[in-house]
């Protein structure tokens, strides 16, 4: 395989914005029909190489070659046109548009008078779903479809662009685990057909499991490429890190207080019901259950951004009423969302504000909040946190994404929560950030904190909770300890039809 | 169900269409009068020029922007037509309709180059230029008025004379309608603009040239504009340094009414044409029916929202339909992380 002009070759490629070097030695060489990995921390440089590739961003200097033939992209058409496609994290499908018509947007297949045919674009569409063995219909809006699908469309899209180099970041960050079962057939499929696939994860279990070979990243340059089967994770997160990393999970043994959150009964109709759950001072609970199990949900009903019809919430005594954030925040709860961009940060405004956000009533004398206490405390907690930021006015939309959960994590912990509810904590997270969350979540449990924490890594809830509800279909199927929880028992749980009875 | 109703079901240009036939229908069995010819025509030419408008606003919306300075360069094309007959009463109609559209195309043209490189939003520009455009008019106009008097014969027939049934212009709109439907509909770039308004970061990642389409669809909408104007000016007996005031509401509201999404991505200029028609008629046809004159703008009021509230519910239920076929369809997966 090694033998073969390399399909893509990019060599000591550089890229700056203003004075930021978003990539000092980019390097990466794809051969004909392998799967190559692309591993490193968020910020070091993955994302600024996989938008060169696309012509999304042109290189400084280096060298770009495709096919043996030397290219410096000015546009993504220009990209494309060199057979490369591109999959983000986020697919970037039209939700307003047909699926067929995702599929083959500025391209669509021409019939009489030059007109669009819709059959023979349906039929085409069809087509390549039964080469991919997916049951999607051409013909329904690519509105609400789930991002395992949305992915397949993409690529769908990559298949009928005839692509020779498919680009793929992150791409199981959103899936499950049969979804993923089913984009790795794919992919394999692909490279049977000869496709150079780049594939970019966090994850180490697929990274080898998929993987031909591994290159990884750090601080914008390119360390080195090895044979998957010649390394193993261990040796790949310490060229990732630059360091050993001992504990991934540090959770540490904490004094038990008294009950801090009891939920009874809690129900909403459709979403979840009967829900019962208890966590005490200085204990973290795990919330474990597949996407769309309700864990989401619950969490938003307890911290009252959605109502609830029946059941109660207490806290510390008092009870909570249905569909009041405020009173929750008064009350100390601090909840850390899944999707830290849109429902966790305000983008648009510096990292200080952000983490002065949850503080403003406090701050406020006569209703006016002082810019300097406020630059202060912010100052305070981003200290306490290793924000790394280069002042509290950087936008926050610029940070990587561990460093935003530190900020949101910051703006949380400046309230003083009793109980800190955490989805997703680690999310698209880097691993070196994540070892940092995971102890911080620790250390808070050892102040008294109550934490509960819904996580779809296994790994993590197993490591860090000192108890485990497993939900399933709206309802909690399983209460696990620490001592009892292994990921048979907590996946039989959550994927099981019965109720398992304790 | 079978497929066909099915789609027709979906059609976002339904609700306002089923509107329309219902209000002629029972606006006509109250007041028989109100299908007489004239009556009929009189509909039309009052429907024509809002529809044009809202033909080139809908591709405007259509790739989430908006065009508030409709109505200013309505008031300059036409202003102009009318100076054109008055200083060369021997120029050519045709002459005259290409200097109007090109006026038109001008104004456009300024209002999508400061969208697409400044990057501020549609909406604060093109209301900025619908001061500055009815400025330069009442600058140019003061107090100067072209009456209908001034202009060839031939040329007001335009609105008079009938084909079919039809008055030319109202012909003429229906032309450009069709043309804007097919180009939106079967060409690759008339499907950008769909693309754009759905999401215009993922339509500039993909590669598609943002920038051109949306300065082309500011461009045809001037060109509309304008030729509007020059149909204005066919139509009223005069224009002057007010004319079109006021009409871009006018013409959103139609389009909203069409089934136009207002951030765009989907409904169709066939659509925004429709709810030109249903909202000139609804005017009409609560004159027809003697209601207050007062209660007329509250009714056209009410129209939109619930154009409003109809298209939201509708996207809601859709979007829980589409969830529930997708529940339906996975099973149950098994959690990430699973495989450690």
């Amino acid at each position: 395989m090694q033998n073969h002009i390399p399909v893509l070759v990019l060599a000591d490629a550089a890229k700056s914005f203003g004075s930021v070097v978003a990539l000092a030695d980019g390097r990466i060489d794809l051969q004909k029909g392998e799967v190559h990995a692309l591993v490193g921390e968020n910020g070091a440089g993955k994302s600024t190489l996989v938008k060169i590739l696309a012509g999304v961003h042109s290189h400084d200097s280096g060298t770009f070659e495709v096919a043996g033939a030397r290219v410096k992209f000015r546009s993504v058409a220009e990209s494309k046109a060199q057979g490369i496609s591109v999959i983000y994290q986020e697919p970037t499908l039209f939700s307003d548009l047909t699926v067929a018509e995702n599929l083959f947007i500025g391209r669509q297949p021409k019939g009489r008078l030059g007109l669009i045919s819709q059959s023979s674009m349906r039929q085409q569409a069809r087509s390549l779903f039964a080469q991919l063995g997916v049951p999607i219909d051409p013909d329904r809006l690519a509105e609400g479809l789930s991002i395992a699908d949305q992915q397949i469309i993409e690529i769908a899209k990559a298949i009928s662009l005839d692509a020779q180099v498919l680009v793929m970041d992150e791409p199981t960050a959103a899936l499950s685990g049969s979804e993923v079962d089913r984009l790795f057939q794919v992919v394999r499929s692909l490279q049977e057909k000869g496709v150079a696939i780049l594939f970019i994860s966090h994850r180490f279990v697929e990274v080898f499991a998929i993987s031909d070979r591994i290159t990884v990243m750090r601080d914008g340059s390119y360390i080195g490429t090895w044979v998957t089967k010649e390394t193993d994770s261990n040796a790949i997160v310490r060229e990732m890190v630059g360091r050993d990393i001992t504990t991934l999970f540090p959770k540490e043994e904490a004094t038990r207080g008294d009950v801090v959150l009891d939920v009874r009964n809690l129900t909403r109709e459709g979403v979840f019901s009967d829900v019962t759950l208890s966590v005490r001072q200085g204990e973290i609970v795990g919330l474990a259950g597949l996407v769309g199990s309700g864990r989401t949900e619950v969490a938003r009903a307890i911290f009252g951004v959605d109502r609830y019809d029946s059941g109660s919430v207490v806290l510390k005594g008092r009870s909570l009423k249905s569909g009041d954030p405020q009173a929750a925040i008064r009350g100390g709860i601090g909840f850390v969302p899944e999707d830290r961009r849109k429902q966790g940060l305000v983008l648009e405004l510096p990292v200080g504000r952000n983490i002065a956000l949850t503080l403003r009533n406090f701050l406020a004398k006569v209703g006016l909040i002082s810019q300097s206490s406020e630059r202060s405390h912010a100052k305070d907690w981003g200290d306490q946190l290793q924000v790394k930021a280069r002042s509290l006015e950087s936008g926050v939309a610029t940070l990587s994404g561990g460093n935003q959960q530190k900020v949101v994590l910051a703006k949380w912990l400046s309230t003083k929560p009793s109980l800190l509810i955490v989805d997703e904590p680690t999310r698209g997270i880097d691993v070196g950030t994540k070892a940092e969350v995971h102890r911080r979540l620790s250390d808070l449990a050892q102040a008294g904190v109550a934490v509960l924490m819904i996580s779809s890594e296994l790994p993590e809830v197993l490591g860090m909770s000192d108890r485990i509800y497993v939900m399933n279909e709206g309802h909690i199927r399983a209460e696990i300890s620490r001592a009892e929880a292994t990921p048979e028992n907590v996946m039989e749980a959550a994927t099981s039809r019965q109720k398992v009875v304790r | 169900m079978p497929v066909f109703l099915t789609r027709l079901s979906r059609l976002r240009e339904l609700p306002v269409a089923v509107a329309f036939v219902t209000l002629v229908a029972i606006t006509a069995t109250l007041n028989p009068r109100f299908l007489l010819p004239q009556s009929v025509k009189d509909l039309l030419l009052n429907a024509t020029i809002i529809a044009i408008l809202a033909a080139g606003q809908a591709m405007v919306i259509i790739s989430r922007n908006v065009d508030l300075s409709v109505g200013s360069i309505l008031g300059l094309s036409g202003f102009a037509t009318g100076t054109l007959f008055a200083v060369f009463p021997d120029i050519p109609i045709v002459l005259v309709f290409l200097a109007g559209i090109s006026v038109g195309a001008a104004l456009g043209a300024f209002n999508g180059i400061l969208v697409v490189t400044a990057g501020v939003p549609s909406l604060v520009i093109t209301l900025g230029s619908l001061y500055v455009f009815r400025g330069i008019n009442n600058a140019w106009a003061g107090g100067t008025e072209h009456f209908s008097g001034d202009r060839p014969k031939e040329f007001s027939n335009l609105s008079v004379d009938t084909v079919f049934g039809l008055p030319i212009i109202t012909l003429l709109a229906f032309t450009v309608i069709a043309a804007m439907a097919i180009y939106l509909a079967k060409f690759r770039s008339g499907r950008d603009f769909y693309a754009i308004g759905s999401d215009p970061e993922a339509a500039r990642l993909f590669g598609i040239p943002v920038g051109k389409r949306v300065l082309t669809a500011f461009v045809i909408n001037g060109a509309l504009a304008g030729l509007a104007g020059v149909l204005y000016a066919s139509r009223f007996s005069s224009v002057g340094a007010r004319t079109g005031t006021g009409l871009e509401l006018d013409v959103v509201a139609a389009v909203v009414v069409g089934g136009v999404a207002i951030f765009g991505g989907s409904g169709t200029v066939v659509g925004a044409a429709i709810g030109a028609f249903l909202l000139t008629t609804i005017t009409s046809a609560l004159t027809a029916l003697r209601v207050d004159k007062f209660w007329q703008q509250a009714v056209v009021g009410a129209l939109i929202i619930s154009a409003i509230v109809i298209d939201r519910v509708s996207t809601l239920r859709n979007a829980r339909r589409l969830r529930l076929d997708q529940a339906r369809d996975s099973v149950p997966a098994l959690e990430k992380g699973v495989t450690q």
